[in-house]
């Protein structure tokens, strides 16, 4: 297992750790509840150094990402980041990422950490000999601060601007607490957040200047396990769980992240098929009507009939009852309509809910 | 910590002997582990339990988890109180956070389980 740049850091805050991605991660420090809740009321400080980011240089680089993007490149100016997906022939989903743009020869993609390898080769199957695709996850420590405060507890740090002035979905390249830094407004939690990309040597230093700043502000360090109920909670998808390669994004809900208009991109036909053939499975989420947890893989019921399963599931710390998300074949479900989850061979009564679930 | 006085399964429920009525719930490392309960589910009265095998779950906010009975018996007692409040197996694992009381069908079963030192030393292994 590949450990952060951060493992001792995580050691001596007595980190329980998990496997994630090939990684050995901290997966709660002090409580998943109350980590999650101090995101939601305050800040939290997050470690994602799994994450890949590769650099992608040259004079073919807008063509190289445009044409394995379901999303529009086009719409990027220098300073923004898309959320995007890449797709298979088939329209199945490779991966979800990030997309940054520095210029127009010059993009960073942040990807999922079980998938740096894939997502490397299919690059580089697509590029030509014009640009370079440079994978610098090794070298690159992503820190993330989430939460309503983060906003007052980066600012110190950041002399020469107001990081409120970073609207979301930009970044700047800034200096925080002396460290040449990438300050993206993005996240994955739901809230106001930055996610910081510095260079392995130096994220100890950035750690443990936002460290005590975090925990004056009444937060917290946070664990993939927070993080994980934070992103179900704001309704986002995780790749390897909720979406695979057998999965395309309108089965999943993403519809509006692909944008076909006056367009090419790998799967495109594909996706285009499926629409109009009718979309074979959708992705719904559902709370639970008492207190049973269902959880990745449960099957889902309509009527007695089975229609599908779930991909994620959880209690939810903020809502105070169980929620998830899962995949099924009925192309008519609606909110009115009631399903069942099977779980330990009993039937447990859930209700359809439109994701975001706060 | 550990109680002395009680039994432990290595599955972690521990086993407190009155007479034939044994009352079981999860040792406080048990719950420190798992953390953030959220649910308990539990057999109801009247239900004859198998010693080793599963009785109920455990769901914390990040998994389920398997309970496995100390001793065979018939429940006599569940607590109620725990579907309301299940983090007073958290709070308190020993006492609040008791799950059943049994009638044991065959007290030399408690025999087969480990004393608070051999719990001690089953846990330690288990970290190592």
């Amino acid at each position: 297992m590949k450990r952060t740049p951060l493992y001792q850091v995580h050691k001596t805050l007595n980190a329980k750790f998990t496997e994630f991605g090939g990684w050995e991660m901290p997966l709660q420090y002090s409580s998943i509840v109350k980590e999650h809740l101090a995101v939601r009321t305050a800040v939290g400080l997050f470690d994602l150094s799994h994450m890949g980011e590769f650099e992608i240089h040259g004079q073919g680089a807008n063509e190289l990402v445009q044409k394995l993007s379901t999303n529009d490149v086009g719409r990027l100016t220098d300073g923004r980041v898309l959320y995007t997906l890449f797709c298979n022939e088939a329209g199945g989903i490779v991966d979800d990422l990030l997309i940054y743009r520095y210029a127009d020869n010059h993009y960073m993609l942040v990807v999922n950490a079980a998938n740096i390898e894939k997502d490397l080769a299919w690059v580089q199957t697509h590029n030509d000999t014009r640009t370079k695709v440079e994978d610098v996850s090794d070298e690159t420590v992503l820190i993330a601060l989430q939460g309503r405060k983060s906003i007052d507890v980066l600012n110190p740090f950041v002399p020469e601007l107001d990081v409120s002035d970073i609207s979301f979905f930009r970044f700047v390249v800034g200096e925080v607490a002396g460290i040449s830094t990438v300050i993206s407004r993005t996240g994955y939690t739901g809230e106001i957040g930055f996610e910081l990309y510095v260079s392995a040597e130096d994220a100890e230093h950035l750690w443990n200047a936002l460290y005590p700043a975090v925990m004056g502000a009444e937060g917290q360090p946070v664990g993939l396990g927070a993080r994980d109920t934070l992103r179900l909670e704001a309704g986002l998808r995780l790749y390897g769980v909720d979406m695979n390669d057998d999965t395309n994004p309108y089965q999943v809900g993403l519809d509006k992240f692909v944008k076909s208009k006056n367009r090419q991109f790998i799967g495109k036909n594909a996706l285009l098929r499926e629409k109009k053939r009718g979309i074979a499975r959708q992705m719904i989420g559902f709370q639970m009507l008492d207190r049973s947890v269902a959880r990745t893989g449960y099957a889902v019921y309509q009527d007695g009939e089975r229609i599908g399963e779930v991909t994620s599931g959880a209690p939810s710390p903020s809502l105070k009852c169980n929620i998830g998300f899962a995949i099924v074949t009925s192309q008519t479900i609606t909110e009115d309509d009631k399903i069942e989850i099977e779980i330990r061979s009993r039937m447990h009564s859930a209700k359809i809910v439109t994701a975001p679930f706060i | 910590m550990i109680l002395q006085e009680l039994k432990y399964n290595e599955s972690h429920e521990w086993a407190k002997q009155e007479d034939d009525i044994v009352t079981i719930g999860i040792s406080d490392y048990a719950q420190s582990e798992i953390q953030d309960i959220v649910y308990v589910e539990l057999p109801e009265v009247g239900t004859e339990l198998t010693q080793k095998t599963e009785f109920g779950v455990i769901e914390s906010v990040k998994a389920a988890f398997d309970l496995y009975a100390p001793v065979s018996g018939e429940v006599i007692e569940v607590n109620e109180s725990l579907l309301d409040a299940p983090e007073q197996v958290n709070e308190s694992p020993y006492d609040d956070g008791w799950f059943l009381k049994i009638r044991m069908t065959d007290p030399s079963e408690l025999d087969a389980l480990l004393d608070a030192d051999s719990y001690q030393a089953h846990i330690e292994a288990e970290h190592a």
